[in-house]
């Protein structure tokens, strides 16, 4: 058979410093294309018929990260917008509804954000249902949890951000639960033994709450630190903790089902 | 009775024991997963189709929102800046600098008029912002030493064009007003022009 253009591209230099397998129509190969792959390597070679199945894993798993992914995208394009400082984060808001084209990014972003704390839930009710928590799963259940908290965590530090009424008295609220942290929080229980003398040690000027929001006040340095928690340290631990999340769901045993 | 001699021949009552197809190993052997060729390249084309469909759009839109649809974040273009008699005759006026401008009162020898003038404080050489010595009456630029005069006009360093001058006009309520939206230039012979200069 005569060599076609496409013969002539894939024996090339560059596709094969890229490729380094044939093409996938032999067990080995499509073994080689996933493996060798940045992007498909985390995937198992094989996947189980019942992890085909949506009735069966209902796709939370893989609808969560797919919204992680919308989050990301949507919150680097509304980045281009938006300054977290008192003065202009309100009006930055504003302005991705009233001057900017397609400013519904910011609704997709805070729906998808919605949706991601609907369907995290939903994965860790099935994996429960399923009883795939179970060894040798016990670990990646626990890698779950703490994915969970990053998601709730997200959620509540994006709350503050559009910088309204709503969002200033909601972490107000939500943050003097860091009041109560143990003898870290200024009412925490076992706050008052950590004095010397009588005298606290623990005030409400140097407690947790008073760290997480850089002052005793839902000021600017609580905006400012939220805005970093939010599109910085959180999605970077929790794309790190997401990458252990998937490799070990195929270390141990494949996507659930009978072992 | 012609269909009963195409009836296929009836089978042994007693079949081997080989000819029992061994159970699916992998998920492609089961019935349910057996397509046609022609389905399988229609339904890759709709998806490779689908997909590519949304990409674009999605690219197309991403691109349309970094394009607010005026510029946000920037100061104001037109500033009012007061009234004439707040200018001090014959003497170089900073306190605009912040936005961008001078603000000279007196007799212009540029254009031979007696006035306001207002003029940009940007570098005509590589746009650095110059300082007024006023004990030298002119206007030296730090990067590279471009020097010019009260009018604006270059006589010494690398600056090959004389500074601009902004529209000035006067408020309907007296005050003074720049535009720095409309920028005027010497050498194109635009500072005769009646805006470029407010005669009082």
């Amino acid at each position: 058979m005569a060599k076609t253009p496409l013969d002539e591209i894939r024996s090339s230099q560059v596709w094969r410093s890229i490729f380094r397998h044939g093409y996938p129509d032999t067990e080995r190969n499509r073994t080689l294309a996933a493996l060798s792959n940045i992007f498909l390597h985390l995937h198992p070679v094989r996947v189980r018929k019942s992890g085909l199945g949506v009735r069966y894993t209902w796709c939370m798993g893989g609808l969560t990260f797919f919204l992680f992914l919308v989050e990301t995208i949507t919150g680097i394009l509304l980045m281009f917008y938006y300054r977290p400082t008192g003065d202009a984060a309100y009006n930055d808001i504003a302005a991705l509804r009233d001057h900017v084209p397609l400013g519904v990014m910011r609704e997709l972003h805070r729906w998808g954000a919605h949706a991601m704390v609907v369907s995290v839930w939903l994965h860790m009710f099935r994996v429960f249902l399923t009883g795939s928590y179970k060894p040798p799963r016990e670990f990646n259940w626990c890698v779950g949890v703490i994915l969970l908290v990053l998601t709730l965590l997200l959620s509540f530090t994006g709350y503050l951000l559009p910088w309204d009424q709503l969002a200033i008295w909601a972490i107000t609220v939500g943050s003097n639960m860091a009041r109560a942290t143990p003898f870290l929080g200024h009412e925490g229980p076992g706050a008052s033994a950590l004095s010397v003398h009588g005298l606290p040690l623990i005030h409400s000027s140097d407690d947790a709450r008073f760290g997480l929001l850089a002052g005793p006040l839902v000021g600017e340095g609580a905006l400012l630190r939220f805005y970093v928690l939010h599109c910085i340290l959180i999605p970077f631990v929790a794309s790190i903790l997401m990458a252990v999340h998937f490799w070990r769901v195929r270390k141990d045993g494949g996507i659930s089902g009978p072992m | 009775m012609d269909a009963l001699a195409d009836s296929p021949a009836p089978e042994p009552a007693n079949p081997p024991a080989a000819s029992v197809p061994a159970p699916p190993r992998f998920v492609s052997e089961y019935p349910s997963y057996q397509v046609s060729r022609r389905g399988f390249l229609s339904w890759l084309a709709v998806g490779w189709g689908a997909f590519a469909a949304s990409g674009a759009a999605a690219g197309g839109a991403f691109n349309r929102f970094l394009m607010p649809n005026l510029p946000l974040y920037n100061p104001p273009m037109v500033l009012k800046v007061g009234w004439p008699d707040a200018f001090e005759k014959d003497k170089v006026d900073e306190r605009q600098k912040p936005n961008g401008f001078w603000l000279r009162r007196g007799f212009d020898k540029a254009t031979g008029r007696t006035g306001i003038y207002a003029l940009s404080t940007t570098c005509t050489h590589l746009g650095c912002t110059p300082n007024y010595l006023s004990a030298e009456q002119k206007f030296k630029c730090p990067c590279h030493g471009s020097g010019f005069y009260e009018t604006g006009i270059n006589f010494e360093g690398p600056a090959p064009r004389p500074l601009e001058r902004y529209r000035i006009t006067l408020a309907d309520d007296g005050q003074v007003m720049v535009d720095k939206g409309r920028k005027f230039q010497q050498e194109k012979g635009e500072w005769m022009d009646s805006e470029a200069f407010l005669a009082i």
